[in-house]
């Protein structure tokens, strides 16, 4: 992809001695929405991880906005402008919905009740329950939380690992609609997703990987309308 | 009947003797419940720790007194203690580089840096007896009572006296101080949130950018803080003597077990509870039911103090068997 915010090209390694990425190429665009989707073992989350510098990769560059970052921690990613939103774990259950936005903008010195009014802005039905505890909250309304403790840092590129596994089908629409608003204030998207039909709706741009490598690579729309990827991974 | 006799008995044998053992206790209980919350381990050492730390207060309080410096009707104990504890704070920082940061850096199950700490308590233990001989020592002065028996009964005309020790009020005063500046560091400040958010998940801290090392050290200068202070007002109520610390760790886990792991209001709680526990179980109730109007025969005391210890360890048990993660919802790892 030409002048791509991201840009992971080549990526191979693992977390043992085998490879769960075999040279698995990523790029989303800015203000984009990416959707990595694939069967169960693909390597997505995996995928997204190298992206993150959670796994140490043996070959493979990544580009963010230009620059090589390939040698940085998970934690100087977020100070470059890498948001990510882990699928399990991902808020802090004994502490409020306002002090787990804290805690997401930890890092900045500045005034940030902007950023925390737009989250509320984002999520209405969390703003609501700002002094009740993370944990406490529903399945669907926790992954708001986590999710706009990761825009506390205003990050650039916001990732998400499976946001909607294990909320309803309601829900999950829901979450999607305020995905797309945030992809359309400029921040651009890489999300894994179980849903992949539902996630390839919103999708800029779709990867299929399977092993671990790109099968198919496309549009959401094109991507839905291949017939192989219809048989082969969203089941007719 | 009498009731208001009954009240001054049983507040000047059970309420205010177990109410300053509660707060001794509560204050070596938040030591250990921090730990457990954010290093996530049991700490063994913390009894001995408490000892040193105490040991350390002696042997300032000493050094005033020889320079003619005391607090007047206060113990110069107290001004001896800021010292005593940035002292011991310096110990437990050296003691984490030297042996828990390495059992951190490999990521060791808990059993292995409980072991560890078991370790540290044989080395702590060691160097207070040195320091400061294994021997009694009492060194509270200054005034002995805020309000003394006689006093109480010219004052209230009543038969029953009841005295207050300044020591007993101290305790009370600063252990209340002191748990009021924790919370308040802990739900207001930034550093204080980042440590709840370190041991709420780990993982989320440190992508948040919390240093894991900065939060490292404020949980050992505040638990060893709490601990100099728990030990120092132990050790002026009762007297110092090194065994007693060692003793003292069993009531204070019971406490911190009892309230939930790794939750400060539940410290607190569980603290009272085995001090409250431990004082009206082994009180003799017979003067107060007299004045209540009971022919009782016997001493209605339902232990013998011998079996203080034990008591800890019962409540221990029914809690483990009946709500394992404590009254106030700890966590287990």
């Amino acid at each position: 992809m030409e002048n791509a915010y991201l840009s992971a090209t080549g990526m191979r390694g693992g977390y043992g001695k085998a490879d769960i990425l075999n040279g698995c190429d990523i790029a989303v665009g800015r203000g984009q929405i990416a959707v990595i989707v694939g069967p169960n073992g693909a390597g997505k989350s995996t995928a997204m991880k190298a992206v993150f510098g959670m796994l140490d990769l043996r070959e493979g560059t990544v580009l963010l906005d230009g620059q090589d970052i390939g040698g940085l921690s998970p934690q100087d990613r977020v100070r470059r402008g890498m948001g990510f939103v882990p699928q399990v774990a991902n808020v802090f259950p004994t502490m409020t919905v306002e002090e787990n936005l804290e805690m997401g903008a930890y890092i900045r010195d500045d005034d940030f009740r902007d950023t925390m009014e737009q989250v509320y802005h984002l999520f209405p039905a969390v703003a609501d329950k700002r002094r009740q505890h993370a944990g406490e909250l529903s399945g669907g309304q926790r992954q708001q939380v986590a999710v706009g403790r990761a825009l506390m840092t205003r990050p650039s590129l916001l990732m998400l690992d499976e946001p909607t596994a294990g909320v309803s089908p309601i829900v999950m629409d829901e979450l999607f609609d305020r995905i797309i608003e945030i992809a359309r204030t400029g921040i651009s998207i890489l999300m894994v997703e179980q849903n992949a039909r539902q996630a390839l709706e919103i999708a800029d741009i779709g990867y299929v990987l399977v092993q671990g490598a790109n099968r198919y690579t496309g549009t959401g729309a094109e991507l839905m309308a291949d017939p192989e990827v219809r048989r082969t991974f969203l089941g007719g | 009947m009498d009731p208001l006799n009954a009240l001054v008995i049983f507040l000047n044998f059970v309420f205010i003797p177990a109410s300053a053992y509660g707060a001794q206790l509560a204050l070596g209980a938040l030591g250990v419940t921090l730990i457990y919350g954010i290093l996530r381990f049991s700490n063994f050492a913390h009894g001995d720790t408490m000892a040193f730390g105490t040991a350390m207060v002696i042997l300032l309080t000493w050094g005033l007194q020889a320079l003619g410096i005391t607090l007047g009707p206060l113990p110069t104990a107290l001004l001896a203690l800021p010292a005593a504890i940035a002292l011991t704070a310096a110990l437990a920082l050296l003691t984490d580089r030297w042996v828990y940061r390495h059992y951190r850096r490999i990521k060791a199950a808990p059993i292995v840096v409980v072991m560890a700490s078991v370790g540290v308590m044989f080395v702590m233990n060691g160097l207070t007896r040195i320091v400061i001989g294994v021997g009694e020592i009492n060194f509270a002065d200054g005034a002995r009572f805020v309000v003394t028996v006689p006093q109480f009964k010219a004052m209230t005309g009543l038969s029953e006296g009841l005295s207050l020790r300044t020591t007993q009020a101290i305790t009370l005063v600063i252990a209340a101080l002191s748990v009021w500046a924790l919370f308040v560091f802990l739900n207001r400040t930034r550093a204080g949130k980042a440590m709840r958010a370190y041991a709420d998940n780990e993982d989320l801290a440190l992508l948040s950018g919390i240093d894991p090392d900065r939060v490292v050290r404020l949980t050992w200068i505040i638990a060893i803080a709490l601990a100099v202070m728990a030990g120092s007002l132990y050790g002026l109520d009762k007297s110092f003597k090194a065994f007693n610390y060692f003793q003292i760790l069993l009531p204070i886990f019971a406490a911190a077990i009892v309230g939930g792991l790794g939750n400060p209001v539940g410290a607190i709680a569980g603290g009272f509870l085995i001090a409250f526990s431990e004082v009206a179980l082994t009180y003799p109730w017979k003067k107060v039911a007299e004045y209540l109007g009971f022919e009782p025969t016997g001493l209605l005391q339902m232990l013998g103090t011998e079996y203080k210890l034990a008591i800890s360890f019962v409540i221990l048990i029914v809690v483990l068997l009946v709500r394992p993660t404590g009254l106030f919802r700890g966590k287990a790892y």
